[in-house]
């Protein structure tokens, strides 16, 4: 029973970073266990040092010496003040070079030509254009694996998040901005991405899986794609825009510039952060 | 809808309908949800109604008045801390809620709707941290710090009372927000454009607004009083390094809540511009940008953090240093690692938004600067390891939670390095990660620091001993109830689950959610055992008292009185010479001297004034979220009104003859004269009348 | 606690008489924390209005509405009418007799009235210009940071009445005199919120 339960637990980690699948879910796996390694640094000695300590000078104790004037020591001010200096020290000197090379925006994952995708959050649902293919998806990623994917977010309702727990951490999505996020996925398969800013009462629905596809397969998927004659037009958006939950679906064509006319619809006209080239943020 | 025919109800009554009471809403739609919500409101009114009638039947509206009027700042304390349990009792019943529909609710809607989950959350958050960790911290420092630092009152005694009021008023909407209408859904944070008017046109986030708006000026003017008294009023003697360490977190914590509430009475009345008026601050359209109400709150958000936890810090120097009968290690340190802290503080915020999309340069510093905390945080810790070593540690329900705490937080600020790393918080931000860090910094550090605050200080504010053996089964449930909470949820988070999920649809996770609920059961088992403690320490109040004032061998002054304490405190100020003083008064036969004759004492009177400024503050909340124009109105005038009436008040203090003062002093002498002093063996026991055995 | 002699200026109300009132310390030091604490308020409003600045949606600018004349005319109001309740303070120290004190302090009520007039004809050409606050971000912000220091003008007006109806019950006593400083103190923080409102907001709209 109890090892069936802690099967079923290690069951629940495949489905997070530790089952990485894609360069940067790795990378920060890899950065995850190693901060994890210096922290034991820190927690170990306090654990064992607490309750040793407590007990060993319990007053029923009368082997042990009883200083109640004893309250400072140089050596002891330095064994506590060093190590804590030195550790952060070091964990500083690997987040800098770590956060720079994870930036959402600029990272490098996957070989190839890049895969543009465009992220729009909708009440309850993730739209996805493919502005170089032309066609669009709801509630599903279709991506090639291998192959970088740089996805650039927006909102067209509240404040969400994007993320893509085995593939890429996450970004925020919000209305009349845009914001970056590149990743890649290592092989062929079904990957879970979800909202996981609160967004209203269907916000628990909006997942949607990241399916990864060999170059052939990805090809035949944008043919089939192309082929459905089912285009995000008007009538097809204001059903979307509508607060509801949908399953995936497919759009054969997307008018020009989708993508920066919802920017501008919801604010972004009059938008600081809003263009290609953000003041915020020189995006490459 | 019900509509009013006439132009005049919705001019009376806002946007009030029947169906904003809970009532109508489960008559209508009798499902558990709703018949959940309908109960709440029941027990708020019931209640209610049970307070009035036992005020009634006991003839103690009297006493009531003069508790409330009060400017006493041990009154003041003891009511801060009865509205934080009491809002502390609705929030674990709401935690428990929650954690039951996550369980029951995994491919399956489970028995909450997803509007009702989310109102929970909301509240169990807004409430915990500005209705319960709040009015705790303040009720506690208000008690005992100016009885540490020697002094006979606040500096501002009226408007900490008027900060009560306030508290106060913000904890009454709510609960009213209970039975009238519905709260916000857009978390304790109320990050728009979500809670703007173009996504929640109810009544929810203005509740919200409004309560917090009245909680975050009552902090303010709370911590200007705080910081003022411990900077003017410290007996001949105390210099500030010979302060105790809870007055100095006092200090820290005060200085934060001066500079670091102002951004969250900002953010709130900007979203309130925006909602009210038609301005554009945070809106989607027309420029707003709702980055910059991220920023606000944040800027209040993180140094509340430490407004929250550093007073616990401070209880925990205290019970640590008593309760190992030695001197605190590291004094010094432990004064500069504070300071570290509170200014460290204002420099993190942005770690609440690492993924917002700002350059990498940004989050590098912002995340530094967050382990940088981990620095001074880390050396406190070591400081009261320190302290045990080589002294005679007894293990009192305090010293429990001490030592629980220490363990506990250090895997809490493990986590917490790990959020404070920018592409390892990409993963586990918004994910119940998240969710089990804050909790696992929160519930050892705020919590437990606040309840052996409670379970030390409760016998000189009450004369009485808490019963000891529910002490320690509350303590034991509150330890294991948190592991078996929270710790799954770091698995869950690290599997990729959203917080503030109402509905599951990954059966994988259901081993955890299970667990968790578990936990949350004990944990209302721990809240039970404090209520069951309270009862029974009641009950045997003759056999424990502690009249002559002194039951745990204590250190510093507020233990160098009668408990409960005389409402002067100090006959006579007394004259500091250490760290110590009464602990080295006591052992040379210095500190329980009888005087010959005593001066006259002039206290504050009681004053209406302050409280019906909480009360006018309430009623404009209310009369703001219903639009009902009219209450704000009269409400707001009626704060100025009391504003400046108090203003022309001249009797505003009282003398208490020094007969009087003579006849209280020589009562507690005799007393002490009669008292055996007790040894520290025999300290849970009646034979601890409060007087402690200094021989050697 | 301290000595006489490291007291606050202003403290020693009773003229030349070394006589510090027991509350009088505490009382004057718990006003500036509250002033520093709206500060913070003032300051983080300053901000919003910074990064609100390019936000006008298409809607009036900065440059087209802020008038630099009437700017002027109000900041010389404000700076007299802060020299004259230093005045005023100086008068309750010194001189003693009602009507010196009420007689600079309606002046500054004069000033602060007439301050409050001028910024609300502002205001209201604004408004007829058609910049209002719902009509973009920046207005917002210029809404939410102006009229709150007109706010305090006005407060702090209110103040001088009950003062001065205060002076009338209870001549100079501990209470009045305390408050009398506070009132002071107020005043000149609202200038110093002023002359920042004349810079960021003003001053900046007509940068070249």
């Amino acid at each position: 029973m109890l090892a069936l339960a802690i099967l079923n637990g290690c069951a629940a980690l495949d489905h997070g970073i530790l089952n990485a699948q894609g360069p940067v879910a790795s990378h920060e796996r890899h950065l995850l266990l190693l901060v994890s390694g210096i922290l034991l640094f820190v927690w170990v000695p306090v654990v064992i040092l607490v309750p040793l300590i407590a007990w060993h000078y319990r007053r029923s104790n009368t082997n042990d010496a009883y200083r109640p004037k004893w309250a400072f020591s140089w050596t002891l001010e330095g064994f506590i003040w060093i190590p804590p200096i030195g550790i952060v020290v070091l964990l500083a000197i690997l987040l800098w070079p770590a956060t720079q090379r994870d930036d959402p925006y600029t990272r490098r994952a996957g070989q190839g030509e890049p895969v543009r995708v465009q992220a729009i959050a909708l009440n309850w649902k993730w739209v996805f254009i493919y502005p170089g293919e032309g066609v669009a998806t709801v509630n599903q990623l279709a991506v090639p694996a291998g192959r970088p994917i740089h996805v650039s977010l927006t909102s067209g309702t509240v404040m969400q998040s994007l993320l893509l727990p085995q593939l890429a951490g996450q970004v925020y999505a919000m209305a009349g901005m845009r914001t970056r996020m590149n990743f890649a996925v290592d092989r062929p398969g079904i990957f879970r991405g979800e909202n996981t800013q609160f967004s209203g009462e269907k916000f628990a629905q909006q997942k949607f899986p990241v399916i990864s596809m060999t170059g052939p397969a990805y090809a035949a998927w944008l043919a089939r794609a192309r082929g459905t004659g089912r285009p995000l037009d008007q009538r097809a958006w204001a059903a979307l825009s509508r607060q509801n939950t949908t399953g995936p679906q497919t759009f054969s064509a997307v008018p020009p510039k989708f993508f920066d006319h919802v920017i501008a619809a919801t604010g972004g006209a009059s938008h600081p952060h809003a263009g290609h080239r953000s003041a915020m943020r020189k995006a490459s | 809808m019900q509509t009013a025919y006439s132009p005049i109800w919705p001019a009376v009554l806002g946007r009030f309908t029947w169906h904003d009471l809970p009532f109508v809403r489960a008559w209508e739609n009798p499902n558990a949800s709703e018949i959940i919500g309908a109960g709440a409101a029941s027990l708020v009114i019931i209640g209610f109604v049970i307070t009035v009638a036992l005020l009634t039947r006991y003839r103690r509206w009297g006493t009531l008045v003069e508790w409330v009027t009060s400017l006493d700042h041990k009154k003041i304390g003891i009511m801060y801390v009865a509205i934080a349990l009491v809002m502390l009792s609705r929030a674990v019943v709401e935690a428990v809620l929650m954690r039951m529909q996550q369980a029951a609710a995994i491919g399956d809607p489970g028995f909450l709707s997803s509007d009702h989950f989310s109102q929970l959350f909301s509240t169990h958050g807004s409430i915990m941290v500005f209705f319960m960790a709040m009015p705790f911290l303040t009720g506690v420092i208000n008690y005992v710090m100016p009885l540490q630092i020697g002094a006979r009152d606040m500096a501002f005694p009226w408007a900490n009372s008027v900060a009560l009021s306030l508290t106060g008023g913000g904890a009454i909407l709510m609960m009213v927000s209970l039975v009238v209408g519905r709260f916000s859904t857009g978390g304790w944070s109320g990050y728009p454009p979500y809670t703007g008017l173009a996504f929640s046109p109810d009544v929810g986030p203005d509740y919200w607004i409004w309560a917090v708006t009245l909680g975050s000026i009552g902090s303010t003017l709370g911590g200007i009083n705080i910081a003022c008294t411990i900077f003017k009023l410290r007996a001949p003697g105390m210099t500030y390094m010979r302060m105790p360490m809870f007055c100095w977190t006092s200090l820290c914590t005060s200085i934060l809540m001066i500079f670091a509430m102002p951004p969250l009475t900002v953010a709130t009345a900007l979203l309130a511009l925006d909602r009210y008026l038609g301005f554009h601050f945070f809106t989607n359209d027309l420029g707003g940008n709702m980055m910059n109400y991220a920023n606000l709150f944040w800027l209040f958000g993180h140094p509340e953090v430490y407004i929250l936890i550093l007073p616990a810090f401070g209880i925990y120097s205290e019970v640590v240093s008593t309760f190992s009968s030695k001197e605190l290690y590291g004094y010094v340190s432990l004064v500069l690692a504070t300071m570290a802290i509170a200014v460290l503080s204002f420099t993190v915020w942005v770690h609440h938004f690492f993924t917002m999309g700002q350059s990498a340069n940004i989050n590098t510093v912002f995340g530094i600067a967050t382990m940088t905390i981990g620095v001074p945080t880390g050396v406190k810790i070591y400081d009261w390891i320190w302290t045990m070593f080589r002294g005679e540690v007894r293990f009192s329900v305090p010293m429990l939670y001490s030592l629980a705490f220490m363990v506990t937080f250090v895997i809490g600020g493990f986590t917490g390095i790990i959020l404070a790393i920018p592409p390892l918080d990409y993963v586990f931000h918004n994910t119940l990660f998240l969710v089990a860090h804050f909790h696992n910094m929160l519930i050892p550090g705020l919590l437990y620091g606040l309840l052996a605050g409670y379970t030390y200080w409760f016998p000189k504010a009450f004369g009485v001993r808490l019963n000891e053996r529910w002490g320690r089964i509350a303590f034991a449930c509150w330890v294991i109830g948190f592991y078996l909470a929270f710790m799954p949820l770091y698995v869950l988070g690290a599997s990729g689950m959203a917080r503030r999920t109402s509905e599951i649809f990954e059966p994988d996770f259901r081993p955890w959610l299970y667990v968790a609920g578990a936990g949350a059961l004990v944990i209302l088992c721990a809240l039970a055992s404090l209520v069951v403690q309270l009862v029974v320490s009641i009950r045997e109040r003759d056999a424990n008292r502690v009249f002559a004032g002194d039951p745990w061998d204590g250190r510093s002054l507020e233990w160098s009185t009668s408990s409960p304490p005389p409402e002067y405190n100090f006959a006579v100020i007394p004259h500091v010479d250490g760290r110590d003083p009464f602990y080295d008064g006591k052992r040379d036969n210095g500190h329980y001297r009888r005087h010959a004759h005593y001066d006259a004492i002039s206290v504050p009177r009681n004053s209406v004034t302050s409280l019906s400024i909480g009360v006018a503050g309430l009623g404009a909340a209310f009369g703001l979220v219903w639009h009902m124009w009219w209450l704000a109105i009269i409400a707001v005038l009626g704060i100025v009104a009391a504003l400046i009436l108090r203003s022309f008040v001249r009797d505003t203090h009282r003398t208490i003859p020094a007969a009087e003062v003579a006849e209280t002093e020589h009562r507690w002498h005799d007393a002490l004269n009669a008292a055996t002093p007790i040894g520290r063996d025999v300290e849970f026991t009646p034979r601890n009348q409060g007087l402690a055995e200094t021989a050697a | 606690m301290s000595e006489p002699s490291l007291q606050h200026a202003g403290i020693n109300m009773g003229g030349t008489e070394n006589r510090p009132d027991a509350n009088a310390e505490s009382g004057i030091f718990g006003f500036w924390i509250f002033l520093m604490s709206d500060a913070v308020i003032f300051a983080l409003l300053f901000a919003i209005y910074g990064t609100a600045l390019a936000a006008t949606a298409g809607g009036p600018t900065p440059a087209r509405e802020f008038k630099l004349d009437s700017a002027l005319a109000e900041t010389l109001l404000l700076l007299t009418s802060s020299l004259t309740i230093g005045l005023t303070v100086l008068a309750m120290k010194y001189d003693e007799t009602r009507r010196a004190v009420l007689a600079w302090m309606g002046l500054t009520f004069v000033l602060g009235i007439a301050f409050l007039a001028l910024e609300g004809h502002d205001l209201a050409t604004m408004f007829a210009d058609g910049a209002y606050p719902t009509r973009s971000a920046f207005l917002s912000a210029f809404f939410a940071l102006v009229p709150l220091h007109g706010i305090h003008v006005l407060a702090g007006c209110v103040w001088m009445l009950v003062m001065a109806a205060q002076i009338g019950a209870y001549g100079f006593d501990a209470r009045v005199r305390i408050n009398v400083l506070r009132l002071s103190l107020f005043w000149h923080f609202l200038d110093v919120i002023w002359i920042a409102i004349l810079s960021v907001v003003y001053l900046q709209a007509h940068l070249p």
